[in-house]
């Protein structure tokens, strides 16, 4: 039938009018570009809303609001608070007396009762604690300090809580807010930079504005320290060997279809395989970075090797021929020719591999660093490794599960952290593959 | 190169741990119990000069587990749960050579219903209303069925009429037990279909367990994880009922309402008096073989149950735990370290 159809109309082609089948060939074409074309703005179109809506939604966590005034704490207060068991519940009642005789110094004329101001203020009394520990000094020196508010009357000032959604509670009562006004006003109760978020630590639920994810970019630090410490040399020289040394039989055969499904295994498998074999069996710490690490080597390893191999094979065979032709060894053709060409995309895949583990949350879960992890700072490099720690996805995972709405704003902000240390990381990477790119 | 690299890097990381003794508390367990186990974490860092002890979550099971799992560093030294340790669970605990345990309660917790704010008015239940509309078998017409209803309204006129869709804890949840056993039982009971099944030539066990099946046509989510899902849940479900812990609830007034129970608004005050029905006790397990080996072990357990932070006036009830009444005897048990078992 469509034979039949074809001999009856003879084609007379010529390249100047263009034909029915050239029309619609060129049609089809033009098509095609317009389907990429779509699939690219689509992506992008995604990419401008997330990184929008992460931007948006994130950027309270920079900002903190803070109340301000100049404290003086004299000795006599310092050693009562000293002697308690809840020594910075002291120190935060005696701020609050504290605000209230500024108050009265400053002729600022609003009705604050210590419960209201109590209302009023983040907790505050480690931040004091920690001030007067470090600087003894300053006992009975007046400081002005700057501690964050509540969260609630933070969220007041960036929008989560308004006057007619909020439900007297005892966190925070409509007659509150006049008084954060008026303090407003005076100039006591300000807007700043929230550099608690950048250095600090986690915090305990009841206290928001106290919250940092610094400590655990040192975790992830640390731990992507471990994974490419170990994985790329393991990775590579799996890889050559593979690739360049070993015989092609059934052996070889099956390593690599191992390799390749580890590839895909999910990734809590190899958290419940760090637990036994890490912590159980061969009693590292729990929570420390160095067995987040270890955990993310094995989860890493397979799509290094699988991209190392890759970047090896595409080196033109010409090259390795023409070494081995002026009597270089086997070794020496791999190492001084082939590897340094294959260079640049093996450090793409381990930038992946990498950027793949450093946002990986699932295997942690079972080696002990998601949850409540706010030790502070590692002592030392050792420390670093060994000293209980979260990692930034863990602590992000934590903040998004917490009542307080202010902590959810924080994840946000947690994931633009997250999101710079992973362009960094990128960036490293392109400057290193730029000094290694070789042409030929 | 990259060989002595690895090989310095393992002989590094070998040499560290083997000189590292833990230094610091390690809690693991409820997710009910984890946001007071923070606070009081960090201002156990911030008031003493012990490192901030690590708490994880994972559930009452999961943390007993972990807990049961042997003595050793290696090995959590606490763990929180929502509900009272099993027999089971002791004695597996036991097998592993864990069997000096401090049991500690810090407190009670309320579960409440709530739904959305500007949702249908779900402002009072009963326990038989939930059961009629969550149990997998309930009472109709004199009869026991596959439970039929579809909206509230279908079976008490006073309740909205809107589909019925409720998301609970699942079942690794300590407090899946409380709202089986304050909630779904007594509905049971009190419906009748208790009764009728028995009647029905069921024995006594077999009923109970049969109250206590939630039906598994969609209409009742079980929900894994934390609050924060079950709230995101209620949030996109004007028709959603949710179960919440008292202090979840507290923190996000602006988005739920409250439902009575029998009558009873569930607040720190009626669930302290006992008014309130459902609510539960929640509790730490310490493993006395860790107290002296690992620092801070006892001082965390004093500090966590401390007039000062667990008390009336706390942080602890100030963010929603209903603080115990019997706190000085509790205080005591840590103080002199009575396992259980010495002290009944």
């Amino acid at each position: 039938m469509t034979d039949a159809s074809m001999h009856e109309t003879p084609r007379k082609s010529s390249i100047h009018t263009i034909d029915a089948r050239t029309k619609q060939r060129n049609a089809s074409e033009s098509r095609f570009k317009a389907y990429g074309i779509a699939a690219i703005a689509l992506g992008l179109f995604f990419l401008v809303v997330l990184f929008v809506s992460i931007v948006r939604s994130g950027l309270p966590a920079f900002t903190k609001t803070v109340v301000e005034v100049e404290f003086t704490l004299t000795q006599e207060q310092f050693e009562q608070a000293e002697s308690q068991l809840m020594k910075t519940g002291a120190y935060q009642d005696l701020f609050i007396a504290g605000i209230q005789s500024q108050l009265d110094a400053r002729n600022i004329d609003v009705q604050a009762d210590p419960a209201a101001l109590e209302r009023l203020l983040g907790k505050i009394g480690g931040d004091i604690r920690a001030f007067y520990s470090e600087n003894p000094g300053m006992v009975g020196e007046p400081h002005v300090f700057g501690l964050s508010a509540s969260s609630r009357v933070d969220g007041y000032f960036n929008g989560r809580v308004t006057r007619e959604t909020l439900v007297d509670s005892r966190f925070l009562q409509a007659s509150d807010l006049d008084l954060v006004d008026a303090l407003f006003e005076a100039g006591i109760i300000k807007s700043a930079f929230n550099w608690g978020f950048i250095t600090g630590a986690d915090s305990g639920v009841d206290n928001p504005g106290g919250a940092g994810i610094g400590v655990s970019v040192v975790g992830s630090f640390f731990m992507m320290l471990v994974v490419l410490v170990l994985s790329l040399p393991i990775g590579v020289a799996a890889s050559i060997y593979l690739e360049e040394f070993a015989p092609k039989n059934r052996w070889t055969d099956l390593i690599e279809v191992n390799i390749s499904n580890l590839a895909a295994v999910p990734s809590i498998v190899f958290g419940i395989l760090g637990l036994a074999v890490f912590i159980q069996f061969m009693h590292l710490p729990q929570s420390a970075p160095l067995v987040g690490g270890l955990v993310l080597t094995l989860m890493t390893l397979p799509t290094i090797i699988i991209s190392t191999r890759a970047s090896l094979k595409s080196v033109p065979p010409s090259i390795r021929d023409a070494a081995l032709g002026v009597g270089a060894s086997k070794m020496q053709a791999v190492f001084h020719h082939v590897l340094p060409l294959a260079m640049p995309g093996i450090l793409t895949g381990t930038i992946i591999g990498l950027a793949q583990a450093l946002g990986e949350t699932a295997p942690l879960l079972l080696i002990g660093m998601v949850g409540f992890v706010a030790r502070g700072y590692p002592d030392g490099f050792v420390g670093g490794f060994v000293e209980p720690n979260s990692a930034m996805p863990a602590q992000i995972y934590t903040w998004a599960a917490r009542a307080d709405a202010s902590f959810y704003d924080k994840a946000w902000g947690g994931i633009i952290v997250l999101l710079v240390f992973l362009l960094t990381m990128n960036i490293i990477a392109i400057i290193l593959r730029r000094r290694f790119e070789r042409r030929w | 190169m990259t060989v002595k690299l690895t090989v310095s890097a393992l002989a590094i990381a070998a040499a560290a741990t083997s000189a590292y003794a833990r230094d610091n508390v390690q809690v693991a367990g409820s997710s009910t119990v984890l946001p007071y186990a923070s606070i009081v974490a960090e201002a156990f860092g911030e008031n003493t000069d012990f490192p901030t002890p690590v708490v994880e979550s994972g559930g009452s099971s999961a943390g007993l587990k972990r807990f049961c799992e042997g003595v050793g560093e290696n090995t959590i030294d606490v763990a929180n749960a929502s509900r009272a340790i099993r027999e089971k669970e002791i004695k597996a605990c036991a097998e592993n050579g864990v069997t000096d345990i401090i049991e500690v309660r810090i407190g009670y917790d309320g579960i409440v219903f709530a739904s959305q704010q500007s949702g249908p008015a779900f402002t009072a239940f009963t326990p038989s209303d939930i059961f009629n509309a969550l149990g997998a078998k309930v009472l109709k017409d004199g009869e026991v069925v596959d439970n039929p209803h579809n909206t509230w309204a279908e079976f008490n006129g006073d309740l909205p009429d809107a589909e019925i869709a409720a998301f609970i804890p699942g079942t690794k949840h300590g407090t899946r037990e409380v709202f089986e056993e304050k909630v779904l039982l007594i509905g049971c009971e009190e419906t009748g279909a208790m009764q009728a099944m028995i009647d029905g030539g069921m024995s006594e066990d077999d009923a109970e367990d049969a109250c206590l099946a939630v039906r598994t046509d969609g209409k009742s989510v079980d929900i894994d994880g934390d609050y924060t899902e079950t709230l995101a849940r209620i949030d996109a479900n004007p028709n959603g009922i949710g179960v919440f812990g008292l202090a979840f609830y507290e923190n996000n007034q602006d988005k739920l309402k409250v439902a009575t129970m029998s009558g009873v608004a569930p607040s720190t005050e009626t669930i302290a008096s006992g008014e309130y029905p459902v609510s539960r006790p929640l509790y730490f397990y310490v493993k006395k073989a860790h107290i002296g080996v690992i620092p801070g072990l006892k001082e965390y357990a004093q500090f966590f149950v401390a007039d000062e932070l667990a008390g009336p006036n706390g942080p602890l009830a100030n963010y929603g735990l209903v603080s115990d009444p019997e706190l000085a005897k509790v205080q005591q048990t840590v103080a002199d370290e009575v396992t259980m078992g010495e002290g009944m």
